[in-house]
C-alpha cells in the first residue's frame, strides 16, 4: 500500500484523557484498572473505567445519541486538537472527501439494557425515550461524528467484535486507495455495558485481578472502555520528521472457532504476514510489537506462537492492556494511538501487572519499560469469530 | 480509479422467493410477486449441533452465501468476504437484555459468543474454511449500500474477488416496536475483478446525487422499505431484466450508490 499520513490522533482510556496524559502514564507504567463498581454490576472483577463520562455532554442538537458510546466519543473528540484538525480537513478537502469509519463491538447497547427495566407493565413496551436508532444500533457512533463533525463522505461502522477498530484502518486505505474519498476519521469507540462484563463472565474469561498478560498466573481479561480516533490523510503534500504513518494492514480469518483463538495462532500469523507484505517489510523491519494479549491463558499462548513463528523470539513485544483494561471494539484504535506514541517518543511500554513472564510463552515480552528509537512498530488485534488484523506503523525520519 | 466489479453470481432469500431463480422471475415481470414469510432452510453448511446454536440470522447469511458462491462455481474458502447488517441477531439480542433485566442476571455463553456482529461472518468462515479477511459492517438502513460499496472498492483495489452478503431478520418485542424490520431478507453477490465463465453482469458504481429508484410493484417497494437488506431490490430488479440500466440505491442523508448495470454478452 502507499503510505498513509495520520494528521491527527487522540485516545481516551482509563489511563488518560487525551494523549500527553495516555503518554505520561505509559511512561510511569501505571495502569488504570481497578475494582468494578459500575452500574449495579455485582462482578467480582476489575474494569479499565473512564472518570467523567457521565458528566460529559453533547451538542443540543445532537441530544437523541445521548449515551454512554456517544459520550465517551464526544470526550475523546475535544483533545489533542482532533476536532480543529477535522475541520480544518473538511475545510480544505470538502466534507463528501472524507470518510468516516469507526468499531465498535456494542455500541450504546447498555440504553437498550437499561430500557428493558423499564418495560411497561401492561403492554411490555420499551419507554418513549429510548432511541434505537441513534444509541442501540452500532451504526449510532459512526452517524453521530458524521453530523458532529458535518462529514459527509462514504461511512460505515465495522462491527468484527475485539478487531474493530484495527480494521477501520483497512477500509480507509482501500476508500482512499481508491480516489473515493482524500481523507478519513478512523477509530474505535466501546463503552462499558452490561452484556459484555456478564458475558465474558458467562465464558468464565473475566479476570477477578487486574489482567495480567503473558503472566504465569494470568488468570483474564479486564474489560475497559476506550475512544480513540485517527485522521488519516495521503502523504501527498510531504511528511516532517517526527509523523507517523500508516504503512501495512494485514487481515486473515482463523475459521476455527466462534470464541477461541487457533491454538498455534495461524490466522495471526496470516495478519502479520500480510500486514508486512502490505508495507513490503520484511519481519526483521519491526522494531516493537503491540500485542493483543488480553491475559487469557489461551491468547497468549497462542499468540506467542504466533508472533515467534513469524518474527522470532528476540523482537521486544508487550501488552498495554494490562493498564488499560481491554476495550474490546476499541482496543485496535487504542492501541494503533498507543503505537504512534511510542514511535514518536521511542517509548516501548511495559506490561503493567505481569510480574513473572509464563517461561513456555518464548516470545520476548517486556515487564519494564524500554526506550530505544523506534522506526516500525506493529499491534495485533483479534477477536471473536477468529477475526485477525495486524497494523504496521512507521516514523517518517 | 473505476469502482467495478464483475457479477459472478447471486444468492436471494426472502418473503416470497426462495432463491435468486424464484426472486429475478418475480423482480423481472416474469411472474408474479406473491408475498409469503420467509422460510429459512436449516443450513447443511454446519454441523447438528452448531445448526441447534444459530438462529435466524446465521440460517439466512449462509444461505445467501452458499447460492451466490454456488452459481459463481467458487470455492468459499478463498474468496475474501464483507457481510453487512443493520442489526444482527435481533432474538439472541432480546434474550440477553431480558436476561440482564432479571434477577440473577444469568446470560449463556453461547448467547454470548452468538452476540458479536460479526458471528454469521465466524460461522460462515468455520463452515467453509475461508481464511481470508472478511470485514462486517453496520450502516443501519444504509447496510446494504455500505456492504456493497466496501466489496466494489475491495475488487478494485486489491483485483480480487469477494463475497458480498447483506442480511436483516425481525426483531420480537418489544424491540420490534422501537425497529420494525417486518421478515428476514437476504442478497449475497460474488463479485471478480475480471470477467469469468459465470459472469452476468458488470457493475460500475459512482457516489452522486440523484432520486432514489423505487420498485414499481407496490409489494415489492413495502418489502423494498420495511426491510434493511432489500433496499438491494431496485439494483437485483436491473440485475433481472437483464438489460443495461442503473439504478440510484438510497444510502446516507442525500448521497446515493449510483450502479450502471452492463449485462455480459455470454450471459443468457
Amino acid at each position: 500500500m502507499s503510505p498513509l499520513l495520520l494528521k491527527r490522533f487522540t485516545a481516551t482510556s482509563c489511563i488518560g484523557r487525551g494523549a500527553a496524559q495516555t503518554l505520561d502514564s505509559l511512561i510511569a507504567e501505571r495502569g488504570g484498572l481497578a475494582r468494578c463498581v459500575f452500574e449495579t454490576v455485582d462482578l467480582d472483577t476489575h474494569i479499565g473505567m473512564v472518570a467523567g463520562v457521565d458528566d460529559q455532554a453533547l451538542p443540543a442538537e445532537l441530544a437523541r445519541f445521548d449515551c454512554r458510546n456517544n459520550r465517551l466519543a464526544e470526550m475523546a473528540l475535544r483533545e489533542d486538537g482532533f476536532e480543529e484538525a477535522v475541520r480544518e480537513v473538511a475545510a480544505r478537502l470538502g466534507p463528501r472527501r472524507i470518510g468516516v469509519f469507526v468499531g465498535t463491538s456494542t455500541a450504546g447497547i447498555l440504553e437498550t439494557e437499561l430500557a428493558y427495566r423499564e418495560r411497561d407493565p401492561v403492554s411490555g413496551a420499551l419507554p418513549a425515550r429510548f432511541d434505537y436508532a441513534a444509541t442501540h444500533s452500532s451504526f449510532s457512533v459512526a452517524d453521530f461524528l458524521r453530523r458532529r463533525l458535518r462529514l459527509e463522505g462514504p461511512a460505515a461502522v465495522v462491527s468484527c467484535a475485539c478487531a474493530s477498530s484495527a480494521k477501520v484502518f483497512g477500509t480507509a486505505r482501500r476508500m482512499i486507495e481508491a480516489q473515493l474519498i482524500d481523507a478519513a476519521l478512523v477509530g474505535g469507540v466501546d463503552s462499558l455495558c452490561l452484556t459484555t462484563l456478564y458475558g465474558f463472565h458467562s465464558l468464565q474469561l473475566c479476570s477477578p485481578s487486574p489482567c495480567r498478560p503473558f503472566d504465569i498466573e494470568r488468570d483474564g481479561i479486564s474489560i475497559g472502555e476506550a475512544a480513540a480516533f485517527a485522521l488519516l490523510e495521503r502523504v501527498g503534500g510531504g511528511v516532517a520528521s517526527g509523523d507517523v504513518l500508516l504503512l501495512g494492514v494485514g487481515e486473515s480469518n482463523d475459521a476455527y472457532h466462534m470464541s477461541a483463538p487457533h491454538p498455534e495462532g495461524n490466522g495471526a500469523r496470516r495478519a502479520m504476514r500480510g500486514a508486512l507484505s502490505d508495507a513490503s517489510l520484511d519481519p526483521g523491519a519491526i522494531d516493537y510489537i503491540n500485542l493483543h494479549g488480553t491475559g487469557t491463558p489461551s491468547n497468549d499462548r497462542s499468540e506467542s506462537q504466533a508472533v515467534t513463528g513469524v518474527f522470532g523470539a528476540a523482537v521486544p513485544c508487550s501488552s498495554t492492556k494490562g493498564a488499560t483494561g481491554h476495550a474490546l471494539g476499541a482496543s485496535g484504535a487504542l492501541e494503533a494511538v498507543i503505537s504512534a506514541l511510542t514511535l514518536r517518543h521511542g517509548l516501548m511500554p511495559g506490561g503493567v501487572n505481569t510480574s513473572r513472564v509464563d517461561p513456555t510463552l518464548t516470545a520476548h515480552y517486556l515487564k519494564r519499560n524500554r526506550t530505544a528509537v523506534l522506526s516500525r512498530v506493529l499491534s495485533n488485534s483479534f477477536g471473536f469469530g477468529g477475526t485477525n488484523c495486524s497494523l504496521i506503523f512507521g516514523r517518517a525520519g | 480509479m473505476k469502482i467495478a466489479a464483475y457479477i459472478g453470481g447471486i444468492g436471494v432469500l426472502g418473503p416470497g422467493f426462495a432463491n435468486w431463480g424464484e426472486a429475478s422471475t418475480a423482480l423481472s415481470g416474469r411472474g408474479p410477486y406473491e408475498p409469503s414469510p420467509t422460510v429459512l432452510p436449516p443450513s447443511s453448511l454446519l454441523p447438528a449441533t452448531e445448526r441447534r446454536r444459530t438462529g435466524r440470522v446465521v440460517k439466512l447469511a449462509l444461505t445467501v452465501a452458499s447460492e451466490a458462491t454456488d452459481r459463481a462455481g467458487m470455492a468459499a474458502e478463498h474468496l475474501k468476504s464483507v457481510f453487512s447488517s443493520s442489526g444482527g441477531d435481533g432474538q439472541n439480542c432480546h434474550e440477553i437484555c431480558l436476561a440482564l433485566a432479571t434477577t440473577p442476571r444469568e446470560i449463556s455463553p453461547t448467547r454470548f459468543s452468538n452476540s458479536v456482529h460479526n458471528a454469521a461472518a465466524g460461522y460462515w468462515s468455520i463452515a467453509t474454511g475461508a481464511t481470508p479477511a472478511s470485514t462486517v459492517l453496520c450502516a443501519y438502513d444504509a447496510s446494504f449500500c455500505a456492504g456493497l460499496l466496501e466489496a466494489l472498492v475491495q475488487v478494485s483495489v486489491d483485483r480480487e474477488p469477494v463475497l458480498m452478503v447483506a442480511y436483516d431478520t425481525e426483531y420480537p418485542e418489544p424491540l420490534n416496536g422501537k425497529r420494525p424490520i417486518s421478515d428476514a431478507f437476504g442478497a449475497a453477490l460474488v463479485l471478480t475483478p475480471g470477467e469469468e465463465k459465470n459472469s452476468s453482469a458488470r457493475l460500475v458504481a459512482t457516489l452522486g446525487q440523484a432520486l432514489p429508484d423505487s420498485m414499481p410493484d407496490t409489494r415489492l417497494e413495502a418489502l423494498r422499505v420495511s426491510i434493511p437488506a432489500a433496499r438491494s431490490l431496485p439494483l437485483l430488479r436491473q440485475l433481472a431484466l437483464g438489460v443495461p440500466g442503473r439504478t440510484a440505491l438510497e444510502y446516507l442523508d442525500v448521497a446515493r450508490l449510483i450502479v450502471e448495470v452492463e449485462p455480459c454478452r455470454s450471459a443468457s
